[in-house]
């Protein structure tokens, strides 16, 4: 275990994070909140002073294997949300902290799960760190940083394994470092245009700006009771399409810049999403047409409906929650599905749904024909077993840690609905769930212990289990013993 | 620049290992998946799996935007149809490993046709490389400069050495020989001296000077030359091949073991009759006795496994050999092998890697210079390199006492100009057109201006 290279690489994570804190600043002095200043300098200050303390002297030994992403990779989350979550607790807008670190890791892992009853007091400079938190965590602040250090080194692809979404995660480009900033250059790139486009359509710059985040990152912050509900049909039909863009796989942006068009609409996982979405949103536009006047509402809503769920947004139009029961379990079925691997977004993965049929197939096939043979592939290649292996492994490991995770916050005694939906969509990076977590509910009524719970559900969710659960084995601790 | 690396065998991956720190993108194609993502996550390189002599292959590797293409799969055969495709494609040179003796003279006058702008040979590079340690026994490596005009030696300073507590100015002020310490091995550590730097015993110094101040440096230090004249070798590889070949023809008696049968057979075929050929087991002691290896003048160990090779020399050693020189395929072992009292080591892999790399940093098309030629030096912790000096370079015309450089980064070695060696000195200047050599801590250095500050 190469701990100082752990040590170095979290103190620049950090650093990062003191200097992202400077945006909240200029907001709070552009809206005059000259009281939440201080609680952005203090975490700053903290973190500059730690981050600096860490990653003063470089390591001889760069080497990083892939154990040390993945405690690179976990740690710097935890970091990452304990000094974030400082301001809302330091301003008293959000007066306990376990309530603050679970607000800031749900803005962090693009969740949008808020335990506050009503967003529309917060000040601006707050609101706003609440829905950048999105904008990092969306496309992941290693990768960010891997975008930024001149020389990563050798073996760096192991830490954006570790922190991108995605069975397999592969370069565009050679060099990591040019990969993570083709990544980011796109992922600004929808940033800015879609600022551009919800301004352009009436709504203020500052919801533009905050509900953009919220949008690319995938999150769901929103600035309003009714989340999204309030502005026009254009804006909502806007972050409708970017919602979908952002839980496009990053590749596909890729080759429709380098003008690969054919290998571009030829992704698999990318139409099997979008075909997924189009069949969720007739179906539920047939069904709740008679709730809405007129085709065109009920589509809107639907459209806007599947794919905030589907790409684990959780923004809202209209309260789903009063939906007929059939749309309503093909939401809970999307929302643990999620969107595509490589995107912002949450959720199991089209791309591993995908693995795991066709394998599901393949071995059914194999029990009918013992001898026959059968390879899985996935966009004309086949998929190699350990890829199949680590796939099933983690839907295992899914179901595995919702069950356990409902079982322990039902110790708060509210209903089946509420406790399932709400792991689920702590797990997929969702946001709100069905019933008393449904889009027009809150987090607020569980106890602290079911909050820590879902706090972890959304980390593990967002950097998909297996670096938070490596964090934790012990090999990883022990010094090995040469005698 | 863009380069696409097909194979990633030992060399493939030392010759990746060695791009990867330098700025350039690198493909990398090989048809074992598993191998090849290894690598590519270990040098941050991409990887594209298959077979590299395809067209849908070559293609995804994007081999038609490629500035170099090196073809260094175990096949002499894919290595040539890699090229012949990539330079169909409009890759912008293509540098293939080609081995086999049979193809050497054709590929000569093929290369053309074949799209090749190189072949590269480990093992025949391997065999001048021994050729070069053969002929300068005291030292323990020799890497040459500028056709063998200049060479850079590496001697280790022993108890009794009278340039031992001697300053270097001291040195070149007593001896007044055309010769520059550049580079001092002490430990682990690696320095480019100075003035001021006293030799101690045990120093590895490496040293840059002509063939003729070689033999007036023993002369003036006392310090004994023997020829080599007999050498017994292990093994009957490629390498030995080549090796025999050229000792044969420098009248050097030469006897060569090998266990296979065949092999043997076949080496009498193709060598000169005056090599003699024994089929044996050369891990045998009784073999190795009864074939009188304590006689030979110097023990060469080439067999396919670096294990063998290791063990055997130290057995020579042991036996009293004056000069033993070993084959190291696995860069792995390097740092161990370093350690132990083995003296001369040839890694036929980093040889080619070297070439390669040379070739990439002459192709970066530097402004006012060229790279002619890189060798890792002092346990590769140094760079020698050649520069081809162009007329339009900025160091031109200046005294080197003038000039800023980079501070302990770099030392001038060795000017050629006209043909002629110059050993340099503060007062020397670099004329458009010289060849120089320099030794530099720094890597990726591809342009004689970056020495200057």
């Amino acid at each position: 275990m190469n701990r100082k290279m752990v040590g170095t690489t979290i103190g620049q994570v950090m650093l990062i994070e003191a200097i992202l804190m400077v945006l909240p600043v200029i907001v709070a002095v552009i809206y005059k909140e000259y009281t939440t200043i201080v609680p952005f300098l203090i975490p700053m200050a903290l973190l500059a002073v730690f981050g600096w303390l860490l990653s003063r002297k470089s390591p001889e030994n760069k080497t990083i294997y892939a154990r040390e992403s993945f405690v690179i990779v976990s740690l710097s989350w935890i970091v990452v949300s304990l000094f974030g979550a400082l301001p809302f607790t330091l301003s008293r807008e959000i007066p306990s902290y376990v309530d603050s670190v679970f607000e800031i890791v749900s803005g962090f892992t693009t969740t949008g799960a808020s335990i506050l009853t009503n967003v529309e007091v917060l000040s601006h400079s707050i609101l706003f760190w609440r829905s950048f938190s999105h904008w990092i965590g969306g496309m992941g602040v290693l990768v960010f940083l891997l975008a930024l250090i001149p020389n990563a080194g050798n073996r760096s692809m192991n830490i954006m394994k570790a922190e991108s979404p995605g069975p397999s995660v592969s370069k565009l480009v050679p060099k990591t470092k040019d990969t993570a900033k083709i990544l980011y250059l796109i992922y600004l790139g929808i940033t800015v245009i879609e600022i551009v486009l919800l301004f352009m359509f009436g709504m203020p710059l500052f919801d533009s700006i905050l509900h953009t985040f919220g949008t690319v990152g995938t999150g769901g912050f929103g600035v309003k009771a009714d989340s999204i509900g309030g502005y026009n049909a254009a804006c909502q039909w806007i972050i409708t399409i970017f919602m979908m863009l952002s839980g496009t796989n990053f590749t596909f942006f890729y080759y429709i810049l380098i003008k690969s068009y054919f290998k571009a609409i030829t992704m698999e996982e990318v139409r099997w999403y979008y075909a997924i979405y189009f069949g969720a949103v007739a179906v539920i536009t047939v069904k709740i047409m008679n709730m809405y006047d007129g085709f065109f509402t009920a589509l809107r809503h639907a459209a806007f409906q599947v794919a905030s769920i589907m790409t684990t947004t959780g923004y809202a139009t209209v309260n789903y929650d009063l939906w007929p029961s059939v749309t309503k379990m093909i939401i809970v079925s999307i929302m643990i599905l999620g969107a595509c691997a490589g995107s912002t977004g949450g959720g199991i993965k089209v791309s591993r749904l995908i693995i795991a049929l066709k394998n599901s197939y393949c071995e059914l096939k194999k029990m009918l024909f013992p001898r026959s043979v059968s390879v899985v592939k996935m966009d004309g290649k086949s998929v190699e077993d350990s890829v199949i292996k680590t796939t099933l492994v983690f839907l295992t490991l899914y179901a595995f840690i919702a069950i356990v995770s409902i079982f322990l916050i039902s110790f708060d005694g509210f209903d089946v609905t509420s406790n399932f939906t709400a792991v689920i969509s702590a797990l997929s990076n969702i946001g709100p769930g069905l019933s008393m977590v449904g889009p027009s509910g809150n987090f607020s009524a569980y106890s602290n212990f079911s909050k820590i719970v879902l706090t972890l559900d959304m980390l593990a969710g967002r950097l998909e289990i297996f670096p938070l659960l490596m964090l934790m084995a012990p090999a990883n601790w022990r010094k090995a013993k040469i005698k | 620049m863009n380069i696409v690396i097909v194979g990633c065998g030992l060399v493939g991956k030392t010759v990746t290992e060695q791009l990867s720190n330098e700025d350039v993108n690198i493909m990398l194609i090989d048809s074992d998946c598993r191998e090849l993502n290894s690598v590519a996550d270990t040098y941050d390189v991409m990887g594209v799996c298959g077979n590299g002599a395809s067209y849908e292959i070559q293609i995804e590797a994007d081999v038609p935007n490629a500035d170099l293409l090196i073809a260094v799969t175990p096949s002499d055969e894919i290595n040539i149809l890699c090229c012949l495709l990539a330079k169909k494609l409009g890759a912008k040179n293509t540098i293939a490993r080609v081995r086999n003796p049979e193809y050497i003279h054709q590929l000569e006058f093929m290369k053309e046709d074949l799209g090749l702008s190189m072949a590269i040979n480990p093992e025949l590079a391997a065999a001048d490389e021994i050729l070069n340690i053969i002929h300068f026994p005291q030292f323990l490596n020799v890497e040459s400069f500028a056709g063998g005009k200049l060479n850079m030696v590496d001697l280790l300073i022993e108890e009794g050495n009278p340039l031992v507590g001697l300053k270097l100015s001291d040195v070149y002020r007593t001896y007044s020989l055309k010769l520059l310490i550049c580079a001092v091995k002490r430990g682990k550590d690696v320095f480019i001296p100075n003035g001021d730097t006293v030799l101690q015993v045990g120093d590895v110094v490496t040293i840059s000077t002509t063939e003729s101040e070689i033999e007036k440096f023993f002369t003036a230090t006392g310090l004994t030359e023997h020829k080599i004249r007999s050498v017994m070798i292990i093994g009957g590889s490629k390498i030995a091949f080549y090796l025999a070949q050229k000792l044969a023809s420098a009248g050097i008696s030469v006897k060569i073991i090998e266990k296979d049968e065949e092999r043997c057979k076949q080496l009498c075929e193709m060598l000169p009759s005056k090599v003699s050929i024994i089929h044996g087991y050369g891990m045998d002691e009784d073999t190795l006795d009864e074939e009188g290896m304590d006689e030979y003048d110097a023990f060469i160990a080439l067999t396919g496994i670096d294990e063998e090779n290791t063990i055997i020399s130290m057995y020579a050693k042991a036996k009293g050999v004056r000069k033993v020189i070993t084959k190291i395929n696995k860069m792995t072992l390097f740092d161990m092998i370093k350690s132990t009292d083995m003296d001369s080591i040839v890694f036929p892999k980093l040889l080619t890697s070297n070439t390669i790399v040379s070739y990439v940093r002459a192709m970066k098309g530097s402004f006012g210079s060229s790279v002619e030629k890189l060798h890792k030096i002092a346990g590769r912790k140094l760079e020698a390199l050649e520069f081809k000096i162009k007329p339009n370079a900025q160091i031109i015309g200046s005294a080197f006492k003038d000039l800023k450089f980079k501070e302990n980064n770099v030392l001038i070695a060795g000017i050629i100009r006209n043909g002629q060696v110059i050993i340099p000195d503060g007062n020397s200047a670099i004329n458009a057109e010289d060849s120089v050599i320099l030794v530099t801590h720094t890597s990726d250095l591809h342009d004689i201006n970056d020495i200057l500050r």
